[in-house]
């Protein structure tokens, strides 16, 4: 553990400048519904980066294109210095963007471990006959991958959950076990799509926490969506508005608070 | 037992001492595990003293003295457990305390004990004392073992557990002497010294430190060890709150004087899991655990195919009818013999298995009082359990059952070398080897809890019963005594009479007067099922308890209660004369019952004044009107005329021999 444990100071000091992702007037549309105008913002290094706004206000969308599931008609994002205009779901992971889903997306009769060891794929190296060899270089990378997984159950105190099937598990355990399952990719930028969606306020509260961990011990880059503007304002560094594909605001949370654009989006003035 | 005489004798009078021995004598044997990262990782005799060591030298650089208080405060873990080792081994005294403990609570203690430096487990404990720095001025120093979420800390009185047993092994590594001295510390040390001081856990008034002297703390683990016959091959499973006498003494203290392996769990949520891995050979767990454990046993048996379970009823028929007298060594017919060794491997091992009781030679239980069916159960399946009495001024044991001779209602005779005698009022009180000397700094309490011929009073009502086994009755302030100057144990009374399913509350007066009276109420439940099958219509509590047939089935209950009583030579002058039925449950929404549901029972008395004049008056019907509060908040009146019934008083019986 400790040789991941980053100073968070160090962390904060590196990434004040340094751009991890950019998305540069970005549109998108399905068929004649404009999904997403024209819209650019940035992610840094070591941040944690809030996307909000009101239901259908192109939130998830922009994860979708963020992570290449969806390709953009127009604009480009710039990612670690490449510009692409689409990036295929699997570039994103090779390159280090690991997400987790508003509705949880997991193994229902796999148990916890072999959940989290799943999102390890991308990283073993043997061939599948190796793997079914069970023996020697595959077996020691095995070992090696448990022994990250293990890094991770810890870190997310799942320890009593090991080997039960994750489909027993409630809501809000499960939501861990995702998010462990996207940690396990060790990734350079972590998308949280709505991570403390349907959850009680204790959940929410161990939720918040983890994330926090991640984001300072880890030194893991954040962008997340959550509709809770009590939690988002408190975790984020900065928070990007969205109202309807357009992006309304964007800066620190206390900026974005006392925005009227945002205050009238989320009081819901007409348009 | 000789051999622990010897030990005693020969010098070994503080745990550091024992370190030493062990880890010349067990040096390649497991002293501790910890179930880490899914592994359990073990440090063994000789490797826990070079931990202790270090970590005592590191301790002593950052200014421990002989003489400092330190607190140890988390979860059971072997860093922890080692500093209680270091701590002693400078001369310094190790205060655990809870760790689920509020900051408000934590600094009182903390101040309270003069504590110079606090060896804690994580930043949930540094927070808190962070947060309360301020009313500690004694503290000099913050040490934490996982630094997780303490890296941006920049507190000048925080040191990671690592840095500092890099000091002590910077300091080792410049001075091979150092080494020879620090142990030189320890063969000097005296036995006089305090070796621990556990705070009460303050459910009555404040905390309050007992302080355990070493002679006395070796000399109590020493005697029980060799009363269940521990040694270095036994393996305990330590995970009740580091700061409880009881971890304190059956983990730490037997640990140290036997050389068992104390294993740590993974986290409070894996217990369960880490038991079966365990599969430990000495068990303590309160009453409800073993509760907890019988009720999911028996859930997921309801959950079985139809052959499972009819095997499951069959044998465990089976051990209820033999399992007990094979445990004990008592004559079995060999069908029977044999019938238990096919559910031994049917039933009895599996299940052991999955409760990870497998290889149990010795469990207690203590705390409270504990059904004879539960108790019966797991005895039934082989496992010697048994109980204990014990408090934190006694370093524990009191009293402990030997294997021949466990029963349910009892807690045992005298552990070795205990004295134990009744005093006038009833109050158990004893003289032992673990006996604490005295609560630190409030001499005047000590006064008040140690007679002058050196007795330590419990606060229990007790009494031997005829086979020499001490019951507790009660709390002593709560026994009173008939005019007849007859002992009155309410909760005693109460407690028997609650046994049966029928009975769900009852409150017992008697205190100053010629006889006993109860109010009872009747469960509702229980008898509800019981009208339904024999076509008795009721609409409300009230008519189900003025019921005649109803009467009578309780007075037979009463009867049966008044039978138990009087087989007991202490309780049989108490035996309950008049009861009636109350025509109202007893509810915590009227103030009659706490909300942990408890009966306040003075208010109770205030309350049916009326009624308990009739008790006493020798009408044999009473007429009251009651306010209830209904749940949303409105008030009523209930009315009813309430049937007061006499019952029969049994003789004192002979002496029970079968008991």
């Amino acid at each position: 553990m400790n040789s991941r444990v980053a100073d968070p100071v160090a962390i904060a000091e590196q990434g004040a400048g340094e751009m991890l992702m950019e998305v540069r007037n970005v549109s998108l549309s399905f068929g004649g519904v404009k999904a997403i105008t024209d819209i650019s913002f940035d992610i840094r290094k070591g941040e944690i980066r809030a996307i909000i706004g009101p239901n259908g206000a192109g939130k998830t969308s922009m994860l979708n294109v963020i992570n290449g599931f969806y390709t953009p008609q127009k604009g480009e994002i710039v990612f670690r210095g490449q510009t692409r205009r689409a990036m295929k779901p699997h570039h994103a992971v090779r390159q280090g963007i690991a997400r987790t889903f508003q509705n949880v997306a997991l193994f229902k009769g796999m148990s916890t471990l072999d959940n989290i060891m799943a999102g390890r794929a991308v990283k073993m190296r043997r061939n599948l006959f190796w793997q079914m060899l069970w023996h020697g270089p595959a077996l020691a990378e095995e070992i090696e991958h448990r022994a990250a997984v293990e890094e991770i159950i810890d870190f997310l105190e799942i320890q009593h959950i090991r080997r039960t099937p994750v489909g027993k598990l409630p809501y809000g355990l499960q939501k861990r076990v995702e998010l462990g399952r996207a940690l396990a990719m060790e990734p350079s930028l972590l998308l949280l799509d709505e991570p403390m969606a349907g959850m009680n306020l204790e959940e929410k509260e161990d939720m918040s926490r983890f994330i926090l961990d991640v984001n300072r011990q880890r030194g893991t880059t954040i962008a997340l969506i959550e509709h809770d503007m009590g939690v988002v304002m408190d975790l984020s560094d900065r928070v990007v508005v969205l109202d309807y594909g357009k992006k309304i605001a964007d800066g620190v949370p206390d900026a974005v608070k006392s925005n009227q654009a945002v205050i009238d989006a989320y009081l819901g003035v007409a348009h | 037992m000789t051999a622990t005489t010897s030990a005693a004798d020969s010098g070994l009078d503080t745990f550091p001492k024992y370190l030493l021995l062990n880890a010349a004598r067990f040096a390649g044997r497991p002293a501790m595990r910890h179930k880490d990262f899914g592994i359990w990782q073990s440090w063994t005799w000789s490797r826990q003293l070079d931990e202790v060591r270090r970590l005592a030298l590191g301790l002593r650089a950052l200014g421990l003295q002989a003489g400092d208080n330190i607190a140890v405060i988390g979860a059971n873990r072997p860093r922890l457990y080692w500093t209680l080792t270091a701590a002693q081994s400078l001369g310094a005294v190790p205060v655990p305390i809870y760790g689920d403990a509020v900051a408000d609570e934590m600094a009182y203690v903390l101040d309270h004990a003069e504590v110079r430096f606090a060896v804690v487990q994580d930043q949930e404990q540094v927070d808190k004392i962070l947060g309360t720095l301020d009313r500690i001025p004694s503290l000099r120093g913050i040490v934490y073992d996982e630094p997780r979420g303490l890296g941006d800390y920049r507190h000048a009185l925080l040191h990671s557990f690592e840095s500092v047993q890099e000091r002590g092994e910077a300091l080792l590594a410049a001075d091979p002497g150092v080494a020879k001295a620090w142990e030189d510390g320890i063969r000097n040390a005296s036995g006089d010294d305090v070796s621990v001081m556990l705070y009460t856990s303050g459910t009555t008034g404040r905390s309050k430190g007992v302080m355990i002297r070493s002679r006395s703390a070796v000399q109590a683990a020493s005697d029980t060890a060799a009363f269940d016959d521990l040694d270095e091959r036994d393996n305990v499973l330590a995970y009740l709150p580091l700061a409880w006498v009881g971890d304190h003494y059956m983990n730490y203290a037997q640990g140290c004087v036997s050389g068992f392996c104390v294993n740590c769990p993974e986290s409070g949520e894996t217990v369960a899991l880490d038991l079966r891995e365990i599969a430990p050979t000495f068990y303590f767990a309160p009453p409800r655990v073993f509760e907890s454990l019988l009720t999911s046993v028996t859930i997921r048996m309801e959950d079985a195919g139809r052959l499972k379970r009819w095997i499951y009823k069959r044998w465990i028929g089976v051990a209820g009818k033999y399992g007990e007298a094979i445990l004990e060594g008592r004559p079995v017919p060999l069908l029977a013999r044999l019938d238990y060794a096919l559910g031994k491997f049917l039933i009895y091992q599996p299940l052991r298995n999955v409760l990870g009781l497998s290889n149990v030679r010795v469990a207690y239980t203590a705390g409270e009082a504990i059904g004879q069916d539960l108790f019966s159960f797991f005895r039934s399946l082989g496992i010697n359990l048994k109980q204990l009495y014990g408090q934190t001024e006694a370093f524990l044991y009191v009293t402990c059952q030997n294997d021949r001779a466990v029963r349910a209602d009892t807690v045992g005779p005298a552990a070795p070398n205990v004295d134990i005698r009744i005093s006038e009022a009833g109050e158990v009180q004893f003289r032992s080897p673990g006996q604490f000397a005295g609560y630190f700094r409030q001499d005047e309490t000590t006064a008040e809890t140690v007679t002058e011929d050196g007795y330590v009073k419990t606060g229990d009502a007790g009494f031997f019963d005829a086979s020499g086994q001490l019951k507790i009755i009660d709390r002593a302030k709560d026994v009173g005594r008939l005019r007849s100057g007859a002992l009155f144990a309410p909760k005693y009374i109460e407690n028997t009479l609650k046994f049966f399913p029928n009975i769900k509350e009852a409150v017992a007066f008697g205190d100053g007067r010629d006889f006993v009276g109860v109010f009872l109420n009747i469960d509702l439940q229980a008898v509800g099922n019981w009208a339904e099958r024999n076509n008795i219509a009721f609409a409300s509590y009230q008519e189900l308890a003025g019921h005649p047939e109803v009467s009578r089935i309780i007075a037979g209950h009463v009867d049966e209660t008044n039978r138990r009583l009087s087989r007991e030579p202490a309780m049989a002058g108490a035996q309950i004369s008049r009861f009636l039925i109350l025509h109202k449950e007893l509810d915590a929404d009227d103030g009659e019952l706490t909300r942990t549901q408890k009966v306040r029972r003075a208010f109770v008395a205030e309350r049916y004044r009326p009624l308990i004049e009739a008790l006493y008056d020798g009408s044999a019907e009473k007429f009251v009107e009651t306010e209830v509060t209904y749940e949303d908040g409105r008030k009523g009146r209930i009315r009813a005329t309430v049937k007061i019934t006499d019952a029969r008083i049994h003789a004192p019986a002979e002496r029970d021999l079968a008991a």
